[in-house]
């Protein structure tokens, strides 16, 4: 069935959902009659009229180097995300509805069209009902997510895999005297992506994403199961989040294929207990962020496979308004560890990250974030600066630079040693 | 030296008995020097009867929150128009919503429209009587809540001529006052007030506040830079009365003589006594404020 996972996701996931959107005014009207409070004016029968938000962007990158594999060195992309938002009941329910999509000038893969949010919400006094696919962030820390595993990473977006596709899912929060409790019920799996053949930022093997093969006989049926509590308490930001399913990240297996060699997505059952703490101390913001991963073979020899801690810890400290002049200067520092050493399946095992952001605080809201993560074990360092800056009321530019510094040959950036970029984006939102 | 002995009896008095300060961004609280209110407050101000000039300004910044105490919550809509020294505009639109607290400083959420790509972004704080707020700001685009450091005072609030202690809660013990003299502004007879901010990292050496006899609402402040010159002034009009009580400024313009520059902030849509909970100010709803 090699077709249907390379569907984005189960096909049968949005019919369902749109079909219970249709029953849901009904429901929403009666239960208005009961539910309004006593202090407000009585809530307007009618529906408020949808609202579209969203931009369009021209994407640039241009590579430093020649590609190994004969890939362009320069390439353009246009994306489209729109947002329609209309809420209803007093705004009570609300539907959210945001469709992304690129066109690449070069990559078929990363020319694609995702869900990013498609959901109804029900939003009571100290609990939320969501249902649909949704984008959920855990974690403080700035330059690795390891709490944060509700969402698979868009692979063919960014290297740094902040970008996400949507996750159907249940979700209930409540708001309770002890915390904030988030229970998810995630009714379907989708695959990373990958650059195809044409694209950079690739392994220099093709990763063969319509054999992925999972450990559950359910595969992308898989319905996995995350809950989060999380607290203030005073100074202190506080988390701790369990996950039970198809580990986001999948093991990539090198196997040949006829005469070639090629690499096969392996998704395995993992459980993940993460914890995320911030202590907000004047102008220092103290972070932590560990997951303790496990799965069901811990002895299995695979590289990546089995059980391992990991952490990322540090500060970041602000000078505000530098000499009267407006600009704040935040220092971040953070030490990142996986137990796992050389056979982790990231490349930030025992490296530290350094970085700089600056906030101009201008009319045009200028800012720029320059990192960059040094291992401690070898000369290898990752180097990455993000900039934006608004233009008139509705355009912004971003630029975004990477550069991969003597990346060691088993070090998992090792594949994009030639890829160092620079990229210009303009946006245009409506 | 004297400043700051005065300023920690002060506050050590008032500590208990902070009602009616505004929450940040609360930009209405600069229609009255909000104050503690209570007959506790009361005796404590006039048992510190050294200086005359003294007594009497703190008295006028009491009045002023005593009068503005009690309004529970309430919420409006804001437009905020920057211009630079060539006339060239930018706008700003968000919607605020506020919560009084019995003994604390108050909460805000705060919801951005516009520029369009802020859009979403939302702004949760609770102000304290006592050490530094608590902030968290919601990035729409990242779906990421973050808690960030509220001991920037003296920074532009988004690229405008208001820094956030403009607009963030002015809690009484933030400041020592002096009464100057009576004036005339806008036909209105008003009281001068001088306060001095006792944080360190103001960006004022000093203000000069006008308050009007009659209601008590602050028509306008002069703000001192950290070398004494005169930065800034802050004109508050069209007031209207909500409740039969509460007064709210529905523009204010903040004029940056410095360097030209100017932001006007045109509230609407006031509703007061929306029947909001501790629950609506709580930091999950931030991802789901719009």
């Amino acid at each position: 069935m090699p077709s249907l996972r390379r569907t984005h996701f189960p096909a049968w996931l949005p019919l369902l959902f749109l079909s219970a959107m249709a029953a849901v005014p009904a429901f929403s009207q009666a239960s208005d009659l009961q539910s309004s409070p006593p202090n407000t004016e009585p809530a307007p029968a009618q529906s408020e009229p949808g609202e579209w938000a969203g931009f369009w962007g021209l994407e640039l990158r241009a590579f430093e180097s020649e590609s190994v594999s004969g890939q362009e060195d320069q390439v353009g992309s246009l994306i489209l995300e729109p947002e329609y938002f209309r809420q209803w009941n007093d705004g009570r329910d609300r539907l959210v509805v945001r469709p992304f999509a690129r066109l690449d000038s070069e990559d078929d893969e990363r020319s694609h069209f995702d869900i990013r949010e498609l959901y109804w919400q029900r939003l009571g006094k100290r609990w939320q009902l969501d249902v649909g696919f949704r984008k959920v962030f855990w974690g403080v820390t700035e330059s690795v997510h390891l709490v944060d595993i509700v969402n698979q990473a868009d692979g063919v977006e960014d290297p740094d895999g902040e970008d996400k596709v949507g996750q159907p899912m249940v979700h209930l929060g409540l708001t309770k005297p002890w915390g904030r409790l988030d229970l998810y019920l995630l009714t379907g799996f989708r695959e990373r992506t990958f650059p195809g053949a044409d694209g950079r930022l690739r392994p220099p093997i093709k990763v063969d994403v319509d054999a992925a093969r999972y450990e559950s006989g359910a595969e992308e049926g898989h319905i996995d199961l995350a809950l989060r509590w999380s607290r203030v308490l005073g100074d202190v930001d506080l988390g701790v989040s369990y996950f039970r399913g198809t580990s986001r990240e999948p093991l990539l297996l090198p196997e040949t294929r006829g005469e070639a060699l090629v690499l096969t997505p392996f998704y395995a059952q993992i459980d993940q207990l993460g914890i995320d703490v911030q202590a907000t101390l004047d102008a220092w913001l103290w972070k932590l962020e560990a997951v303790s991963r496990w799965s069901g073979e811990p002895d299995d020899p695979t590289p990546g496979f089995g059980d391992y801690l990991a952490a990322a810890a540090g500060f970041e400290y602000t000078f505000f308004d530098l000499r009267g002049s407006g600009l704040d200067v935040g220092l971040l520092l953070e030490y990142l560890w996986d137990e796992r050493r050389e056979q982790a399946t990231t490349a930030f095992e025992d490296d530290i990250f350094v970085g700089a952001r600056l906030a101009w605080n201008d009319v045009q809201s200028t800012e720029l974030l320059v990192g960059a993560a040094f291992d401690v074990d070898s000369d290898a360092a990752f180097i990455s600066v993000e900039g934006s800056r608004r233009l008139g009321e509705r355009y912004e530019l971003e630029l975004r630079l990477r550069a991969f510094v003597n990346p060691e040959p088993d070090d998992p950036l090792s594949a994009f040693a030639e890829d160092d970029y620079l990229q210009l984006s303009l946006k245009r939102y409506f | 030296m004297s400043v700051h002995s005065y300023s920690a009896s002060v506050q050590k008095r008032f500590s208990v008995s902070r009602r009616g300060t505004l929450a940040a961004i609360a930009l209405t609280a600069l229609t009255s020097l909000s104050a503690a209110t209570t007959a506790d407050a009361r005796s404590g101000m006039s048992a510190s009867a050294s200086d005359p000039a003294a007594e009497k300004g703190l008295a006028i910044a009491l009045e002023a929150d005593r009068r503005d105490a009690g309004f529970s919550d309430y919420q409006a809509k804001l437009k905020m128009i920057l211009r630079n020294a060539h006339g060239d505009q930018s706008m700003r639109e968000l919607r605020s919503r506020f919560l009084e607290q019995e003994n604390d400083g108050d909460k805000s959420l705060v919801i951005f429209d516009h520029p369009r790509d802020v859009n979403g972004t939302a702004f949760l704080t609770f102000s304290h009587v006592d050490g530094d707020d608590d902030q968290w700001l919601y990035l729409p685009a990242l779906k990421r809540v973050k808690r960030i450091s509220s001991s920037n005072k003296s920074g532009p609030f988004m690229g405008s001529e208001f820094a956030y202690e403009d607009i963030s809660s002015q809690e009484v013990e933030e400041f020592t006052y002096r009464f100057l003299r009576e004036d005339v502004l806008a036909g209105e007879p008003t009281f001068v007030v001088e306060r001095v901010p006792t944080h360190r990292k103001s960006g004022y050496t000093r203000q000069e506040v006008w308050i009007d006899q009659a209601e008590y609402r602050t028509f306008k402040i002069v703000y001192y830079d950290r070398k004494g010159d005169l930065l800034k002034t802050l004109v508050q009009s069209d007031f209207e009365q909500f409740l039969g009580q509460y007064w709210r400024p529905k523009t204010m313009r903040m004029l940056n003589h410095q360097t030209g520059k100017s932001t006007d902030l045109l509230w609407s849509e006031f509703s007061f006594r929306n029947g909001y909970e501790q629950a609506d100010f709580d930091r999950a709803v931030l991802a789901s404020a719009r």
